[in-house]
């Protein structure tokens, strides 16, 4: 069993066809799959459904997927960052189901616990309740929601070791963590691989069952919105 | 004079309970952090996967990989948690967090909210917003009572897509705090300088008691 690839191309050969099904993690640009997305942008492939809680921005992240006409259809919560996005949906080039964000989250999670659907309170009364079964609970009405199968899921951690045990860093582990578990095929990138031993087995945040293949690279890390205070003067 | 965005912060503050956990949302309701009342000690969610968020960082100690649920850089607290997506809207969708307050685009009078989409202008997305709305254990919405051209934002039925449907609880806007009750509004408190008169002609929606 060996997981660990030489780069992302390498790591994505034979794992990519033209209309299948990613799942991102993410969000925002922080903790996203830089590197696997680059590497599916050169790839070519199309027709592509993209779960993943954002879009990216122009010429970063998944925005480069847009500038390549690559997505057929982004499941997102939000997609404010991104003027291609904007222009190629409002036109109907591209489609897009919003999904509420932590109903995406579970319906992520659900698809990789082989749960394939599950009733929530949110968006019952909105847009997002059209056409799907309710159920009162308790005296409370929900809707169904499905879990989500991805052919692929493509993740970022802070650290994996040989076997593909995860650990992620602050708020990177975000959508990353659901969205490895929802794929068929799990590819990870990740900052730095470590000896196996190294990491302590109580501290892993997702174990290497989810994770197929695994690279380490270097990682722009872009910041979207800094934001800073200055040193109070004593 | 009606309140400024900050005094409207200041007053949403006053909402918050020693010990409950809380999500803000993006604009005004950020303010809020700057007003936590001494003595009273809350924790922060942010819904990207945080418990506990601190403020701003310095200069040049900015860590990409720590943001909050606007994508602004932020820094941890002693207490800090961190966890994925999944886990972070288990514990809204669970009822785990006391009180949300958030941004609104308009209320009704049966408390529903509407603050994620202008159809045709405004393709965004909600967010988090939705289950925020569906899972807390109180919602309080902090806006401009009318908008830029004077229209009550306050009104007997939202005319925007809605982010849900009877989840408010209470309104604080720059002219005072209304609670949604059976039957309509009920005014629980005035902006300084803000008259009955004026917070009712500011208003479309069935003001009771």
């Amino acid at each position: 069993m060996k997981k660990v690839y030489k780069d992302a191309t390498s790591a994505l050969e034979g794992a990519l066809f033209d209309g299948m099904t990613i799942a991102a993690g993410g969000f925002g640009l922080c903790g996203i799959p830089e590197l696997l997305i680059a590497a599916i942008r050169d790839a070519g492939t199309k027709d592509l459904t993209i779960a993943s809680n954002n879009a990216g921005v122009d010429g970063f992240g998944l925005g480069q997927l847009l500038a390549t006409r690559q997505v057929k259809k982004m499941i997102s919560s939000y997609v404010g960052e991104n003027a291609e996005f904007m222009r190629q949906y409002l036109s109907g080039e591209l489609e897009l189901e919003f999904n509420p964000q932590g109903t995406l989250a579970e319906r992520m999670r659900a698809g990789g616990a082989g749960i394939p659907g599950f009733y929530t309170a949110t968006g019952v009364g909105t847009v997002i309740a059209e056409g799907k079964d309710h159920k009162d609970f308790n005296g409370r009405t929900y809707i169904l929601e499905t879990g989500i199968v991805a052919d692929l899921s493509i993740v970022k951690a802070w650290k994996a070791d040989p076997s593909g045990n995860l650990v992620f860093r602050k708020t990177a582990r975000n959508f990353n963590a659901p969205a490895a578990t929802c794929g068929k095929i799990c590819v990870a990138e990740v900052e730095e691989i470590v000896p196996l031993g190294s990491l302590d087995p109580d501290k892993i945040h997702l174990p290497g069952i989810y994770v197929h293949r695994l690279i380490a690279g270097a990682h722009e890390k872009r910041i979207e919105n800094r934001t800073t205070r200055k040193k109070e003067t004593v | 004079m009606p309140w400024d965005r900050d005094q409207m912060a200041a007053r949403a503050a006053e909402e918050l309970q020693d010990g409950w956990y809380v999500n803000l949302g993006i604009g005004i309701p950020t303010l809020v952090a700057n007003y936590i009342p001494k003595g009273v000690e809350v924790t922060l969610q942010s819904e990207n996967g945080m418990l506990g968020m601190g403020p701003f960082p310095y200069e040049g100690e900015e860590d990409p990989d720590l943001i909050n649920a606007g994508k602004q850089t932020i820094t941890e607290l002693p207490q800090t948690a961190y966890f994925d997506s999944a886990q972070s809207f288990a514990m809204i969708r669970g009822g785990k967090i006391a009180m949300a307050i958030l941004g609104g685009m308009e209320v009704s009078e049966t408390g529903d909210l509407a603050n994620w989409m202008i159809p045709g202008k405004l393709v965004k997305g909600m967010g988090g917003a939705m289950d925020l709305v569906a899972g807390v254990g109180r919602v309080v919405v902090v806006m401009d009572h009318t908008s830029k051209h004077g229209e009550s934002k306050v009104l007997k039925a939202c005319t925007l897509p809605l982010t849900g449907k009877g989840v408010v609880n209470r309104i604080i806007t720059n002219l005072g705090v209304l609670d949604v009750v059976p039957g309509g509004l009920k005014i629980v408190q005035l902006a300084d300088g803000v008259t009955e008169a004026d917070l009712r002609a500011a208003t479309e929606a069935t003001i009771v008691g």
